[in-house]
């Protein structure tokens, strides 16, 4: 293999990656107006852990490397289940209150 | 060790792809064309499993995310006609921003900053049958529990949404 085409991946550059992802779920969770774009921010924030989960299950030594695999089908399930409530619970607040911004859903502030 | 030559720079342009479609989600005007950006980015994500030998859960991401949660998420979007579509930010938008900024430099610097022990080994064999194998034996427990939260988050979705027997339908 000639010098030119050695690659190598560093495991740092994944958590980056990973990093990024998360800081903009986390931008979007926060400052979105709509219940909608809030939950898009959630779901990005838990594809980012997942990346994060799947890179060390990829590198770090361990005796059962592939655990870090089975931990994220877990959150992929909880994942499923968190957005079909919250989407649910997004469609009955509708109902009732013709909108989705979280800063007119004010009720419990006293 | 990751270092093929092909897989390397698949993941710099998956995760570059990633990146700009997860700033779209953040960024763009509209709800809905959010809500594409947002089914973009989870093919990105799931072709960065791919990269790091994950194939089973790659497949579960483009079935669950890019599949169901995505349809979801535009049908919630179009469910709801005259909310505000407009993907605007709050007031929290500044500090928001702040904080992810923070986030951020505080995992880099922790991810740069750590040793870890990287193991040389090479990538997993097609891995369904070992995962099959781990939920099935030391992991059946959680599985089972993730098969009643489903059937509980399915049942709490239909009674939430559906319509009152007494009230007119619309």
């Amino acid at each position: 293999m000639p010098e030119l085409l050695l690659a190598d991946l560093p495991l740092e550059h994944v958590l980056v990656f990973g990093a990024i992802l998360f800081s903009i779920g986390l931008y979007v969770a926060l400052s979105k107006r709509n219940a909608v774009g809030v939950l898009m921010g959630v779901e990005l924030m838990l594809n980012a852990v997942n990346v994060t989960l799947l890179a060390f299950s990829r590198y770090v030594t361990s005796p059962r490397p592939l655990d870090g695999q089975v931990f994220a089908v877990f959150v992929i399930t909880v994942a499923a289940a968190e957005a079909a409530v919250a989407l649910a619970l997004a469609v009955v607040v509708y109902k009732h209150r013709e909108t989705v911004n979280i800063d007119e859903l004010d009720v419990l502030r006293w | 060790m990751i270092d093929d030559l092909g897989i390397v720079v698949a993941f710099y342009v998956l995760a570059a792809t990633t990146v700009a479609c997860a700033l779209a989600v953040a960024f763009v005007r509209e709800l809905i064309q959010a809500v594409l950006f947002l089914a973009l980015t989870f093919v990105g994500v799931a072709g960065i499993y791919v990269v790091l030998s994950a194939d089973f859960v790659a497949v579960a991401q483009v079935l669950i995310y890019a599949g169901a949660i995505a349809v979801l998420m535009t049908f919630a979007v179009m469910l709801t006609p005259s909310a505000d579509r407009k993907n605007s930010e709050t007031a929290f938008q500044a500090p928001a921003l702040v904080l992810a900024g923070l986030v951020l430099a505080v995992i880099v610097f922790v991810a740069y900053d750590t040793s870890w022990s990287i193991s040389g080994r090479g990538a997993f064999p097609v891995t369904a049958e070992a995962l099959g194998q781990a939920f099935l034996k030391p992991y059946v427990v959680p599985f089972e529990v993730a098969s009643v939260l489903l059937m509980t988050a399915m049942i709490g979705a239909i009674v939430l949404t559906k319509e009152d027997e007494d009230e007119p339908h619309a």
